[in-house]
């Protein structure tokens, strides 16, 4: 018995689920709940006879109640407690702060603001999108869980639709209505904040990591939320939108409060259900890549939504929304952690969870995520951008078809989620794409070009301002594709850059790759060997490559493959050499990351504008915070607390290693502990 | 309270000794499943159940045409055989205690009372079984069986009452030596009464329903009565750190004793003095209580004595919830006016209570029942299947007791509880003894069960047992277990930082080819149920070799180090070597 305890940690991972279970895997159906929308009346809908299902252990209460309730809880208590005696301040005032914490952070259903949102958004919806597509499956195995234990959903993020979206098929399919982690932003909106908050959505302030009486009251508002079985409650693991429409790394913070009611055994099990939306053309496409050039985005605003209303009449295409299995967390942590700690303090303390337990959670985020991804359901467009991006300036059209349908079978092959529209042919599928997203490419003469061209007699910033908008525009859905592939690419990656077939080498710059990328695209920690493996497979399932006990070669047929892989990963690799280089050279003293982004960002734009470099991609802000983040994460950064933020240090030496990594030209160093 | 009682139908029958025929009238109890109790002991006799049979049917699926027959007799070829070497018995024989290697006599002393070893009785037979039984009358002889023991290297397992559920006296299958039982039924006389400080010494082996009958007849009682009291001895309470039922006013047994004389392979360990408190060190006492016979046989015990009490009364209260219920026990217990008992039963286990209920015997009596109920549910508006219920017991001169009596039911009132009366009191009681023997019937109907325990803080108390029960009822599912089981808790004991509360589980096995292993594997899950929770590996059952894999999680390594030196030093050989707690 002592020796099954002592094995380490990483052995007893859940990991997650890979392409050799994933080909086998059977998807739901999908079903268009605008359909019934069209063809019946919307307020009829709105004032329908709404009783949902409910958490069986439900004690039903008002919103206020649990107000209330957070307020007296112990935990709360404790922490004003001990805020006065250190602060010498009357309890009185601070329990008067948390009332406001509390006020400002509290939602307040009603039945009425649901309603309204249901009449709104069955217009609005029906205006904007073709068809909004739902595995109605996921949607009763969501039924049953709601009552079984209580729910957290996770859905992807990629859009303010998102969580509109959400509640209105929970209405639609009369399940218990979430409250909503939103960003405290929203209350900034004169009117929408408050009919938000009373559709469901609690306010949390961006960062309140300092602010211990913020986190006390915000944490058990949450966990009350949780226990009482309230309603389901929904948050965003990526923790903001993604403008790269490539997943977030996830933040850890939400989803330690509501995992903790189960560590403490406060409820018998937790279920945690990653939702994937995916959209055809995202609403916010292009104000995404104008923020990551560099233009900031507008501040959410009443006005700025009434602005917003010229969208209405463009058309975005579907929406599929994916409700994935819902995971028992009392399953994923069976056998992985030891509750001792909680034992032994009584269970209304603040505690730093323990080192196991922050391990347990970045899994079981990073998992979620993963299951998130598995279920996004690719269009035809997305594969369009893959292959037009490697393309420009023009494709003939035939070729981008031919292309096109080639890289469906590759997807597929690597367990990518494509939805075909109404099987048509590939001629009428990349048709329709091309026409839904005019704004960002178009046929001119039997060829697809970018939309890249400013006013004609722009200046030379100007012409390259244009153009890396449209190529981040594209290539946000290129981007799409990027976690599918990511395992595959980077062994072809590797091999190209190692140039040499010994599988231990390959493996070594494998992995030194998802090191440097692990900000980038989601990897599960710490099982780099299994990825090796995994990309491995897939690549020999599609013929790319022949492996032997201690080599890999690309087969003749595989060149094709092996080199559309490493040409889609290029933009990143390239990226970064280019951020290093800046870091490398441009930067002697301690920087902040707001010198650090329009810094590298001027230092790119020169480099295109003498068009030393074509990578426009590195002008994207989310890559340069990215790169930063993981020479951080390497150790060849150092990001150092001050009072007014962080400031970072780059160790010259260690970036110059990397980056000869990069340059591929010095062979890379053997890991020591390679086990192939 | 361990849940151990013979088993009627299986074979052992007890060698006849001298107190033997009294043993066999306690356990003359049947439930005819015709509904008929042929029970004079406890107050079911001769009535009618009627809602029993419906209770069982409903709860676990059982149909009463679907019968396991256990085997009639004891198949003495089955047996293994008796391994002793004749150095030893010329010794033994020499020192003129009784023993006997026949192997029923063997088979007896080879188990205890977990669901497994009773099934191993019916179905099977044990790996490694005792070689020998002696029989030491009195101090000096156990002595001797020691000092034989370490002349010739055997092993000796001590045996009490038989009552163990925690695996504790079943033998090492890997062990080579030859294994004496050594039985203390003999050892079971008061030595001397001292009413002036009120103490008693008392040889180890007895029972303590005969402690309690004797010291009764000198007007006095200990008031330790664990549920296993017909069957368990004095020495077994002292080496499973046993509690009470009403260890509200008497303590538990750590509490009761001022002595202990333990023969070990060392020799003998005792105090010089019999006071009510000393520092000297860590108490020597709590090295041998707990020590579940790896140390040695405790012989004769001094204990504390009281007055028998003037009066006595039952009562109980409804509670319109299990958490209602709880807070209820939380502040009696805060403001320290806990009776001799108060117990909380969930509902599945008050509804069990109900189907016991016997046939009342007059019209009226059965009007009365049912204007009581109207109260209850439709007046009051408490739900029958959410309501739970408390039953107390008060215990000390009459007066006073009548005052505890108001003070508790005020406090009951403020968590919306309502006086039931004494007969669904008395009622509970009955049925922590009649559960035991209703496990037993069960098998015959392919229902098995069991019961474990555990101390929890009062913060946990709600959650360790919504958890502990969901469990339970998840795991069948898993397991293929085609009917919901029978899962119910109740809180057992209160005390100023926790409580004890008590689990029941039972399930219909038909269908599942090996219902004992599926049965362990679900008890097992409950067990780290209760861990994950806050709860206590064992509050009084002790662990065993049942609960030893969790020791080391329980106590930490140093702690289990503490204990090994000892049992290192005090038993280098090892010749207490039923391999329990550690």
């Amino acid at each position: 018995m002592a020796a099954a305890a002592a094995v380490p940690g990483r052995a007893r991972r859940g990991t997650p689920m890979y392409s050799k279970e994933l080909t086998s895997k059977k998807r739901d159906e999908f079903e268009d709940i605008l359909e019934e929308r069209r063809l019946s009346s919307d307020l009829r809908y709105a004032m329908k006879c709404y009783t949902p299902v409910i958490y069986k252990g439900l004690s039903p209460c008002k919103p206020n109640a649990i107000k209330t309730a957070v307020l007296q809880s112990e935990q709360v208590q404790y922490v004003i407690k001990q805020l006065a005696k250190e602060m010498g301040e009357s309890p009185d005032i601070i329990q008067e702060e948390a009332t406001e914490i509390l006020d400002e952070m509290g939602h307040s259903m009603q039945l009425g603001a649901v309603r309204f949102f249901a009449f709104t958004l069955s217009k609005i919806f029906k205006q904007l999108f073709q068809r909004v597509c739902v595995n109605e499956e996921g949607m009763q195995r969501l039924q049953h869980a709601i009552q079984e234990h209580p729910v957290v959903l996770l859905p992807s993020h990629r859009s303010y639709v998102d969580f509109l979206m959400l509640s209105y098929l929970l209405y639609t399919y009369d399940l218990a209505l979430p409250v909503i982690a939103a960003g405290i932003d929203f209350l900034g909106m004169k009117i929408v904040g408050e009919l938000l908050r009373r559709a469901g959505a609690f306010f949390m302030r961006r960062s309140f990591g300092g602010n211990r009486l913020y986190w006390a009251v915000f944490a058990e508002y949450v966990k009350t939320m949780l226990r009482n079985g309230y309603a389901p409650i929904e948050f965003f693991l990526e923790g903001t939108r993604s403008r790269t429409a490539k997943t977030l790394t996830p933040k850890f913070g939400l989803l330690s409060i509501v995992m903790e009611p189960f560590f403490k055994r406060e409820v018998f099990d937790t279920y945690l259900v990653p939702i994937s939306i995916s959209y055809e053309r995202i609403l916010e496409e292009s104000l995404y890549a104008y923020e990551l050039l560099g233009v900031p985005k507008p501040k959410e605003s009443t006005s700025g939504l009434l602005k917003a209303r010229r969208i209405l009449s463009d058309n975005f295409g579907t929406i599929h929304i994916y409700v994935g299995q819902p995971v028992s967390l009392r399953t994923l942590a069976s056998g992985r952690i030891n509750l001792c700690p909680y034992n032994l303090v009584p269970r209304h303390l603040p505690q730093k969870p323990s080192e196991d337990i922050q391990e347990f959670v970045s899994d079981v985020a990073y998992k979620m995520e993963l299951l998130q991804i598995e279920n996004m359901v690719l269009s035809p467009w997305v594969l369009v951008a893959a292959v037009l991006l490697q393309n420009l300036p023009a494709m003939d059209f035939e070729l981008l078809i031919e292309k096109t349908l080639w890289l469906k079978g590759l997807t597929q092959t690597f367990g990518g989620f494509i939805e075909w529209p109404d099987n048509l042919c590939a001629k009428k599928a990349v048709m329709s794409a091309l026409a839904l997203h005019s704004n960002i490419a178009r046929l001119v003469n039997g060829h697809v070009v970018l939309n890249d061209k400013g006013e004609e007699d722009g200046a030379v910033g100007e012409i390259v301002f244009k153009r890396a908008l449209a190529i981040l525009m594209c290539g946000t859905y290129r981007n799409q594709l990027l976690n599918v592939f990511v395992r595959p690419s980077l062994v072809a990656l590797a091999l190209q850059m190692t140039r040499s077939f010994r599988k231990e080498e390959v493996y070594s710059c494998f992995s030194i790759l998802r090191d440097v990328f692990s900000d980038e695209f989601i990897f599960f920690p710490g099982i780099s060997l299994k990825d090796f493996e995994e990309g491995c497979f897939l690549l020999t399932k599609c013929d790319a490559i022949q492996t032997t006990q201690q080599e890999i070669y690309p087969t003749d047929k595989g060149s094709v493959i092996v080199s559309f892989l490493s040409a889609m990963f290029r933009p990143f690799v390239e990226g970064y050499q280019l951020i290093f280089r800046y870091l490398s050279k441009e930067t002697k003293e301690a920087f902040t990351e707001k010198q650090f982004v329009p810094g590298v960002r001027n230092f790119v734009f020169q480099l295109l504008e003498k068009g030393n470099t074509q990578c426009y991609e590195a002008l994207s802000s989310d890559m340069q915070k990215n790169a930063l983040a993981a020479l951080v994460q390497l150790g060849a950064v150092k990001k150092k607390k001050m009072s007014n933020g962080f400031t970072y240090n780059v160790n010259q030496e260690a970036v110059n290693k990397i980056l000869d990594v990069f340059d591929a030209r010095i062979p890379v160093q053997k890991p020591v502990a390679a086990r192939l | 309270m361990d849940g151990g009682i013979m088993t009627q139908n299986s074979y052992s029958i007890r060698r006849v000794k001298q107190n033997l025929q009294e043993k066999e009238n306690a356990c003359a109890y049947i439930i005819n499943m015709h509904k008929v109790c042929r029970c004079t002991q406890y107050r079911l006799g001769g009535m009618v159940l009627p809602t029993f049979k419906e209770w069982i049917e409903k709860t676990f699926g059982a149909s009463l045409e679907h019968k396991t027959t256990s085997r009639a007799s004891l198949n003495v070829n089955d047996v293994p055989p008796s391994i002793v070497n004749e150095e030893f018995l010329q010794d033994l024989r020499a020192t003129n205690i009784s023993y006997s290697q026949d192997a029923e006599d063997r088979v007896f002393r080879a188990h205890g009372h977990c669901l497994h070893e009773i099934f191993v009785l019916r179905e099977g037979m044990f790996k490694r079984i005792p070689d020998i039984v002696v029989w030491p009358v009195c101090h000096e002889d156990v002595v001797k069986i020691v000092e034989l023991a370490c002349k010739h290297n055997l092993c000796i397992i001590p045996f009490g009452g038989g009552t163990s559920v925690s695996s504790a006296l079943e033998c090492p299958e890997e062990e080579k030596r030859t294994i004496v039982s050594l039985d203390t039924s003999q050892m079971n006389r008061i030595l001397w009464i001292d009413e002036k400080n009120l103490t008693a010494c008392v040889e180890a082996g007895i029972v303590g329903q005969d402690l309690e009958k004797q010291l009764g007849e000198s007007g006095f009682c200990t008031g330790h009565e664990p549920d296993s009291m017909e069957f368990s001895s004095l020495g077994g309470w002292v080496a499973t750190r046993a509690s009470g039922m009403k260890k509200n006013i008497y303590g538990n047994i750590e509490d009761l004793v001022i002595h202990i004389k333990m023969v070990t392979p060392r020799g003998i360990v005792e105090k010089n003095c019999q006071v009510p408190r000393m520092s000297t060190g860590p108490d020597i006492h709590h090295f041998i209580m707990g020590s579940e016979g790896t140390l040695g046989v405790v012989t004769e015990v001094t204990i504390k004595i009281r007055p028998l009490p003037e009066y006595q009364k039952y009562g109980s209260v409804v509670f319109p919830n299990f958490e209602r219920g709880v807070a209820c026990l939380r502040e009696v217990a805060k403001q320290r006016c806990a009776p001799a008992s108060i117990r909380l039963v969930d509902n599945a286990q008050f509804q069990f209570g109900h189907a016991l209920k016997p046939q009342v015997a007059s019209i009226f009596t059965s009007f009365l029942d049912g204007l009581k109920k109207f109260y209850i549910t439709k007046f009051k508006g408490f739900d029958p299947n959410i309501l739970c219920v408390a039953t107390l017991l008060f215990e000390g001169d009459r007066e006073k007791v009548l005052q505890h009596e108001k003070q508790v039911y005020d406090i009951a009132t403020k968590f919306g509880g309502l006086a039931a009366g004494e007969d669904n009191g008395q009622r509970g009681y009955m049925l922590t003894f009649v559960i035991a023997y209703i496990r037993d019937l069960g098998l015959d109907y392919y229902v098995i069960g069991e019961s474990f325990e555990t101390s929890v803080p009062w913060d946990r108390v709600l959650d360790l047992c919504r958890n502990v029960k969901e469990r339970i009822v998840r795991e069948c599912k898993e397991k293929g277990v085609q009917f919901a089981p029978f899962s119910t808790c109740r809180v057992t004991q209160t005390y100023d930082a926790g409580a004890c509360v008590y689990f029941y589980f039972a399930f219909n096995y038909r269908g599942i080819s090996d219902p004992i292993h599926v049965y362990e594997e679900i008890e097992r899950a409950a067990r780290e149920e209760i861990l994950a929770n806050g709860g206590s590996l064992s509050h009084h059952h002790g662990v065993g070799k049942l609960r030893k894999r969790w020791m080391k999680e329980s106590i930490s390594d140093v702690g289990l180090g503490m204990l090994r030196s000892v049992k290192e030093y005090v038993d280098p050989s090892n010749i207490f070597g039923n391999k329990n707690l550690l």
